[in-house]
């Protein structure tokens, strides 16, 4: 059998796989696993690029997930205007004042003279700087969040669209590239820091960063409404409740047979899948035209020997930097467009173990290197993600249907079965690494 | 009929994992007491030699025996365990851990009481008395190397092989260095050296080797080599 | 001058102490790290799950206790149940060495391979620790809760503010103080000890010197158990436990670690308390202690709290970045490679 056929059939395997979940469950949760399986594809090309082509071991993906997000509802919700006008130009200028204080002490730590003149300057510097931009920034933060808390007391986004911003759902699309650019620029504050450094440090680095993206969702009010979430996001595609109202969609419902309520949600989600495939089909085509070009084998080449690389007058570090960049982005993306699918930020949702670790072990199981086994492990592990916990469910029923109905240990492994997944996730990547280690679609 | 010597090399073949051959036919030989010295231009295989007698290379044609037991597939650890000592030419010491602690690790296998050989130590390198208690890695370049050595002893081995021992120091604390090497070869034990510095090695020498590409050019006495013009004009620079 | 008086037992009983038992939390984990750093040679992601796993077994084992009614009195029943902690994080890492770390140290796999591994060792660990105990909090603390409490320090004392010092908080002090001390003997005293040193040191000449490296990584990994289970019984009775939260502290841990210099001890313990002080004190609302040290009119309006307790991660991160950019092998020489 050749590679290509072997291939074919595994993304077949996986499409019938997905489709049996229509079947025998639901297509509601098949196209849910579709749709998150598209973004999943997407990450893991993120990934991929800085994993497969560069070996930049990134461990603080959900950050760069999480600012898409935040990017997405920066963009698509409404201005809230009464808290522009309370503090917004307070919490600007305050933002500027920090960004100075780095600033100078950047510029006082570069330009000035080693000695103590340098070191004291830096840190007045940096304790003044601090305190101005908590004075400044701090009684607009609370002036923001005074503005009717329970719905606002944030800022809001750049959707100018009024009272009606919610039919101004192409600003959800927007909001994407935007999602990617705010990942970058976080991204290429990161890699000017901390791409030099060996790569676990890199790894503790990136695992810091994305903490602290995380801690700034949930606690600057004022910016996303913190844990309070933003719900009722605009959305690109229809809402079901429109489709249910309109006679023609109830008429051609009925027409197939189906009741209108079910086919209302379905068409929304195909109405996702189509705008996510076409982003996934450029990102796949973009990586791909990069990995052939002379660009994507001279990060190959860095990837394979460094020292050698270096040696031969390739700028090592500004590559990684790019590349840390756009891998960077293109999570950023990803993440804007899961906000999208889900019209709510939680920032409490974002856990390393689901968006960080996860998006590794489908780069793994895929295939480090190619964009294409990336592709399939988005597929496949989102797939596997969803369905582990009722097949354990089902399988733990199986194993204790000996025991008595209340019995203490049926009791407990029944109600464990959520935990299954963690495990199951694990077991594959330690079996992949060891038996498998080129994944499902090995680089070529 | 010939004696065959305690530990011999003999007509090795081989190089480094699946590699090219480095060696050919190269045979290295040493008697207890006594200093052999393998010497030879840059790229000769000086330490491949020398590496292949420890075990630490893919030999596919000729034997190593040690004391007429041939230990041919036995692994480096094992040779230790059979009274060779290898002292590498870098990271030859435990930096971290002071000089008293790496003459215990090389000790490491003793069961019997060790102190008798530290004392041995360091009366051939008094200097290490004085600083039993501090990190070797904070020891100038020549207290590294007896530091080296004297792990390397710690196991009372019967052949104590030096790759370079001299490299890097300057010339007196070269000479004092070979001084305590022949006063180690007085106790009876067999010495095998690379040395770069072909003239002042070859002048202590009992053996010498000279190597080139892999195969042995000259074999003699120290003291023939010498004054073999041949060598001199191509080795030791006329 | 009593003022004085007051604002340093402020200080003491909202900083310093929180901030010492902290810091042995994290300096008892960070040795961990390290000591697997420095001879198994690479960053281990699953060692907050470790913790958990250790800490784990000891609330079953305390819970266990309680239930035959066996208890130590004044102090937590847990100290008796941290042995049997220790015991299964050890059999747990031994086997897991046995199964999957011990194959990519013979193919002598690059590090980095290896810190992917120890992240599926970390989704199983964690999926472990949830499945048999669940993700939600539990409480295992018995015993005389204060060893001081703030009412009785005010009746002592006669100071407006009182210093609570909590048993847990002493536990956590004195065990950790115990623990670092027996650790260092081993290290510097023992043959095994000095073996594990010299093998970190250098491997190549550690085999020549006739180490036996599955002894010395048998040895590391029991160590690194008995660090593991005791900081996460530690933490767990002194805070709280929850799976998740072990899966936090990986970050400052690993900066005390990185902070102290990977692969020194004597480092990490250093970096612990490096990091637990400063992510105390700076999300610590000063104004409680200024407001004795400052006259009147002076006295802060705000809480002077420099950063939000939720911050606490950007802390210990921010310590780590300055330090990586500007002493990269830590503030005590640690491994390079």
């Amino acid at each position: 059998m050749s590679t290509a056929v072997k291939n074919v059939s595994m993304f077949f395997i996986v499409a019938c796989l997905i489709a049996g979940t229509g079947f025998i469950q639901s297509w509601n949760t098949a196209l849910f696993i579709l749709n998150m399986g598209l973004i999943s594809a997407i990450m893991a090309l993120g990934v991929n690029l800085q994993w497969g082509f560069a070996g930049l071991f990134n461990v603080g993906i959900m950050g760069f997930v999480a600012l898409g997000g935040l990017a997405s509802v920066l963009i698509s919700m409404p201005p809230t205007g009464d808290a522009w006008a309370a503090g917004g130009l307070h919490v600007m200028l305050g933002l500027v004042l920090g960004a100075a204080t780095v600033t100078a002490a950047i510029i006082a730590q570069t330009r000035l003279k080693s000695g103590r003149t340098k070191t004291v300057s830096t840190i007045a510097i940096l304790i003044g700087g601090f305190f101005l931009f908590r004075y400044v920034f701090d009684g607009g933060v609370n002036a923001i969040e005074a503005v009717d808390p329970a719905s606002t007391g944030y800022l809001g986004g750049l959707n100018f669209g009024g009272k009606n911003y919610k039919d101004w759902g192409f600003m959800t699309v927007i909001s994407w590239p935007v999602g990617g650019v705010l990942a970058a620029s976080v991204a290429w504050l990161i890699g000017k820091t901390a791409l030099g450094l060996r790569s676990d440090y890199l790894a503790i680095a990136t695992l810091g960063i994305s903490e602290i993206i995380i801690a700034i969702m949930k606690n600057e009010d004022w910016l996303a409404r913190g844990v309070k979430n933003v719900i009722g996001l605009p959305r690109p595609v229809p809402y079901e409740i429109d489709l249910q109202e309109s006679a023609s969609f109830v008429e051609r419902a009925a027409s197939i047979g189906v009741d209108p309520i079910t086919a209302s949600s379905i068409v929304v989600k195909l109405g996702y899948a189509g705008l996510f495939s076409v982003v996934l089909v450029i990102v796949l085509l973009l990586a791909q035209l990069a990995l052939a070009s002379p660009w994507g084998r001279m990060m190959r080449a860095i990837r394979d020997n460094e020292v050698a690389a270096e040696a031969m007058g390739k700028n090592v570090t500004a590559r990684h930097l790019q590349i840390f960049i756009l891998g960077s982005a293109i999570c950023g993306v990803a993440g804007a467009m899961m906000t999208t699918l889900d019209s709510q930020l939680t920032p409490a949702s974002y856990q390393p173990l689901r968006f960080t670790f996860l998006i590794w072990v489908m780069v793994i199981v895929g295939g480090s290197g190619n964009n294409f086994g990336s592709v399939l492990g988005g597929f496949l592990i989102f797939f596997l993600w969803v369905q582990v916990e009722p097949i354990g469910a089902f399988l733990m029923q199986a194993i204790t249907s000996g025991m008595a109905e209340d019995n203490g240990l049926r009791v407990h492994l029944l109600e464990s079965v959520a935990h299954m997944r963690l495990l199951t996730m694990g077991l594959i990547l330690i079996l992949v690494l060891r038996f498998a280690p080129k994944g499902l679609i090995p680089e070529k | 009929m010939m004696v065959e010597p305690f530990l011999i090399g003999e007509n090795m073949t081989g190089g480094y994992g699946t590699g090219a051959d480095i060696l050919h036919n190269c045979t290295i030989a040493v008697n207890p007491g006594e200093i052999a010295v393998i010497v030879g231009p840059n790229g000769a295989g000086k330490s491949t030699a020398m590496k292949a007698v420890f075990g630490m290379l893919n030999i596919h044609k000729g034997a190593v025996r040690l004391g007429g037991e041939d230990i041919t597939s036995m692994s480096p650890q094992d040779r230790v365990a059979k009274g060779m000592a290898f002292v590498p030419q870098t990271s030859n010491i435990f930096t971290s851990l002071t000089v008293e602690e790496n003459l215990e690790m090389g000790a490491f296998l003793r069961r019997d009481d060790i102190q008798v050989t530290m004392d041995q130590i360091f009366d051939l390198f008094p200097i290490l008395r004085d600083k039993r208690k501090q990190a070797a890695g904070e020891l100038s370049g020549g207290q590294r190397q007896q530091v080296a050595v004297g792990r390397a002893l710690m196991t009372q081995p019967k052949v104590l092989m030096l790759d370079e021992p001299t490299a890097g120091v300057s010339p007196i604390v070269m000479d004092e260095l070979f001084d305590r090497i022949i006063e180690v070869a007085r106790t009876g034990i067999s010495i095998l050296m690379v040395e770069q510095n072909a003239r002042q090695a070859l002048a202590i020498a009992d053996k010498g080797y000279v190597l080139v590409q892999g195969s042995n050019r000259f074999t003699d006495t120290g003291a023939a080599l010498l004054s073999n013009p041949d060598v001199r004009k191509s080795f030791l620079g006329g | 001058m009593t003022d004085i008086l007051t604002a340093i037992v402020v200080l003491a009983n909202y900083v310093f102490i929180p901030a010492i038992a902290y810091g042995s939390q994290l300096a008892l984990g960070a040795l961990g790290v390290t000591l697997i750093y420095g001879i198994l040679r690479f960053s281990n992601f699953a060692h907050g799950d470790t913790m958990a796993f250790g800490a784990m077994v000891t609330i079953l084992v305390t819970w266990l206790f309680q239930s035959w009614g066996i208890s130590l009195g004044p102090l937590p029943t847990a100290l008796l149940a941290i042995p049997f902690g220790i015991a299964a994080t050890a059999l747990l890492l031994l086997a897991t060495d046995r199964l999957v770390y011990r194959f990519y140290r013979q193919q002598k796999a690059a590090p980095v391979i290896l810190v992917i591994v120890s992240m599926g060792v970390m989704f199983v660990m964690n999926g472990l620790v949830r499945f048999i105990i669940g993700p939600n909090d539990q409480r295992f603390a018995d015993g005389e809760r204060f060893i001081i409490s703030a009412k009785d320090f005010k009746i002592m004392t006669g100071l407006k503010e009182g210093l609570a010092f909590k048993t847990t908080q002493g536990i956590t002090i004195v065990t950790a103080v115990i623990v670092v001390i027996v650790l260092f003997w081993f290290l510097n005293r023992t043959r095994t000890g000095k073996s594990m040193r010299a093998f970190s040191d250098n491997e190549d000449l550690a085999l020549l010197s006739g180490i036996n490296p599955d002894r010395v990584v048998m040895v590391t990994w029991i160590i690194v158990a008995a660090l593991a289970a005791t900081a996460g019984a530690l933490y767990g009775l002194d805070k709280s436990f929850k799976p998740f939260i072990y899966l936090q502290l990986l970050l400052p841990i690993f900066a005390a670690a990185v902070v102290g210099g990977l692969g020194n001890p004597v480092g990490a313990i250093a970096g612990g308390f490096v990091i637990a002080f400063s992510e105390v004190l700076i999300t610590y609302p000063l104004k409680k202690v200024l407001k004795y040290l400052l006259p009147e009119h002076l006295e802060p309006s705000t809480l002077v709290q420099l950063l939000s307790t939720d911050y606490k991660f950007a802390v210990s991160f921010s310590i780590l970045i300055i330090v990586l950019l500007f002493r990269p092998t830590g503030l005590f020489r640690g491994k390079s490679v």
